[in-house]
């Protein structure tokens, strides 16, 4: 199972409207999330080497649609769009596991974090409701027969750690390279319609936040020119002015 | 009732990001009219957090929890905060830190909520303030949970010395231990932690080639800085991943950011935006850093970069 979010994608100018309440989603294209892309190649590769069954699932509305119909064209097998509007990680991670737990996934991957709300707590909360391991920061994973071997991104450095399955790993670039992610040709995208394709109306709606108002960034800023021959001027404005050497 | 605070360390070491941490629970006290409690596991120099202003300090020494398991050190955090009855935890935005506390806010029944950016703004309802869009923007949200754990982002509130003459108490704990087994590490060798640098060296395609990284490595190590890289430079396999700075790499929150021959893409700049003071060297003078940038130098790297190194020298020859 691979469960990817909908996000806009990362050159979007980020806007707010109706008050900075809501985003602004008007000229944005929405993309797989990156973290969860890495994620479903990965599980392509183990459906062409080792034979796997790809399901891929989001939460979200009609507009979640196509990147569903991406995946399946990439190479899932079938997808399944749990029709609630994903404001909370708990809701999102809550449904997800709803839909997990009446399957016998062996393996669940999901992004590290999503690149528009970046939590990063929805494979952790739903290890935790289902009671699989879960390893996040994940750039390698190795399965063979009930065990999988998995490396993880640390500070400084990179963990090896094992388990047994079920498992649920957060992804993150590295687990595939950038140039190993998949573009869906022609056939993908004809096979893709007439694969099984599920919505599933789901109402439990359990959150634990709201997101009240947003705000942007003061980025204006009044850069300092300096000449490449002035560099004594540079350390001494990094010394005495902004104090950081 | 307390607010717990879990101490973070590297090698029995307490991180210097746990000073930042106390001083926010210690503000964040005042509010609540709470006690703020120390979680140390495995340290022996507790005593620096004193400076910080804990009124008790739980000191753990316990051989199986020596390397770092998300699962076993969920389970620890979440049978304290029952013990003690904290309902507010504070912990860093390390990896290791949001990995535990997914796993940890079902244990307890909390809200997590991660890259938080100052105290909050309310206590009635709980309103606080988080990054969001990857750095790109800010919201404020509404906890509706009694129980919270909040992820602190890195040098977004500042340390304030507090001291204060803490309780110890060196605890034990039992739990059932994690499924996940731990089987090697490879540590990369003697370079600064992005994640711990004060000052951090960065630079992009602008460098030509890996065989030019010596420029930039020499700069890093006269500063006692890390080295990280654009997403091109480490897709084209010149920089390990881990140095990929940006929206699909790290996030860098750090005192000094200094970019060289990086243009900067709209999501390297968010990976960035964090940070206090930004430098950028570049011949194009219409790159994009230059908006966002503190002091800019029009100028090529090659020539720049070695001149500035050997005159950082000799000022901290003069400063030391």
């Amino acid at each position: 199972m691979v469960c990817v979010s909908c996000v806009p994608e990362t050159t979007s100018k980020i806007n707010f409207t109706n008050n900075n309440t809501e985003f602004d989603s008007s000229q944005v294209q929405y993309v797989i999330n990156p973290n969860d892309e890495f994620g479903l190649t990965r599980a392509v590769w183990f459906k062409e080497n080792d034979g796997a069954e790809i399901d891929v699932i989001s939460v979200g509305l009609e507009n979640t649609d196509q990147i569903l119909r991406k995946a399946l064209a990439i190479g899932a097998d079938r997808g399944y769009r749990i029709n609630q509007e994903p404001t909370d990680s708990y809701q999102v991670a809550k449904l997800l596991s709803n839909h997990i737990s009446k399957h016998n996934y062996d393996l669940v991957i999901a992004g590290r974090e999503s690149i528009d709300y970046n939590g990063g707590m929805v494979p952790g909360i739903i290890a935790e409701i289902l009671h699989f391991n879960y390893v996040t920061n994940c750039v390698d994973l190795k399965i063979n027969e009930n065990k999988a071997k998995i490396k993880r991104e640390i500070e400084g450095g990179i963990e090896t750690l094992s388990c047994k399955l079920p498992l649920i790993i957060g992804a993150q670039k590295g687990l595939v390279e950038e140039s190993d992610l998949k573009i869906p040709n022609m056939r993908g995208i004809m096979q893709a319609r007439s694969k099984p394709f599920e919505i599933i109306e789901d109402n439990t709606v359990e959150t634990k936040t709201n997101t009240i108002s947003f705000s942007k960034p003061d980025n204006h800023k009044e850069i300092k020119l300096l000449s490449p021959d002035n560099l004594d001027e540079l350390i001494d404005l990094l010394h005495n002015e902004a104090k950081v050497i | 009732m307390s607010i717990l605070v879990y101490i973070e360390s590297n090698e029995n070491e307490i991180k210097k990001s746990s000073f930042e941490l106390l001083s926010y629970a210690k503000e964040l006290s005042k509010k609540l009219s709470l006690e703020v409690i120390a979680l140390v596991i495995n340290c022996s120099n507790i005593l620096t957090l004193q400076e910080f202003g804990p009124d008790k300090i739980l000191s753990i020494n316990q051989t199986k929890l020596n390397l770092f398991n998300a699962q076993n050190y969920a389970e620890l955090i979440s049978n304290v905060s029952k013990s003690t009855g904290a309902k507010n935890i504070i912990i860093s935005d390390s990896v290791n830190c949001k990995y535990l506390a997914s796993l940890l806010s079902v244990k307890i029944n909390a809200a997590f909520i991660s890259n938080v950016v100052s105290i909050p703004s309310s206590i009635s309802p709980f309103i606080v303030k988080r990054s969001t869009f990857s750095n790109k923007a800010f919201c404020d949200i509404k906890i509706n949970s009694d129980i919270k754990i909040l992820s602190i982002s890195k040098n977004s509130f500042g340390v304030n010395k507090n001291k204060s003459e803490p309780i110890i108490e060196n605890i034990e704990n039992d739990f059932i231990e994690s499924g996940i087994i731990f089987e090697s590490v490879e540590l990369s060798s003697g370079s600064v932690r992005i994640e711990d640098a004060d000052i951090v060296v960065s630079a992009g395609r602008g460098m030509k080639g890996p065989e030019n990284w010596n420029i930039i490595e020499d700069l890093a190590k006269t500063l006692n800085a890390a080295t990280a890289c654009s997403k091109p430079v480490s897709d084209l396999g010149w920089r390990p991943h881990s140095e990929h700075v940006g929206q699909t790499g790290k996030p860098v929150s750090t005192n000094l950011y200094i970019a060289i021959g990086i243009s900067g893409a709209i999501q390297h700049l968010a990976g960035v935006s964090s940070s206090k003071v930004k430098v950028v060297i570049n011949t194009d003078p219409e790159a994009p850093f230059f908006k966002v940038a503190d002091y800019g130098i029009v100028g090529d790297a090659f020539d720049v970069v070695p001149k500035l190194n050997e005159k950082l020298k000799v000022f901290q020859a003069e400063n030391n």
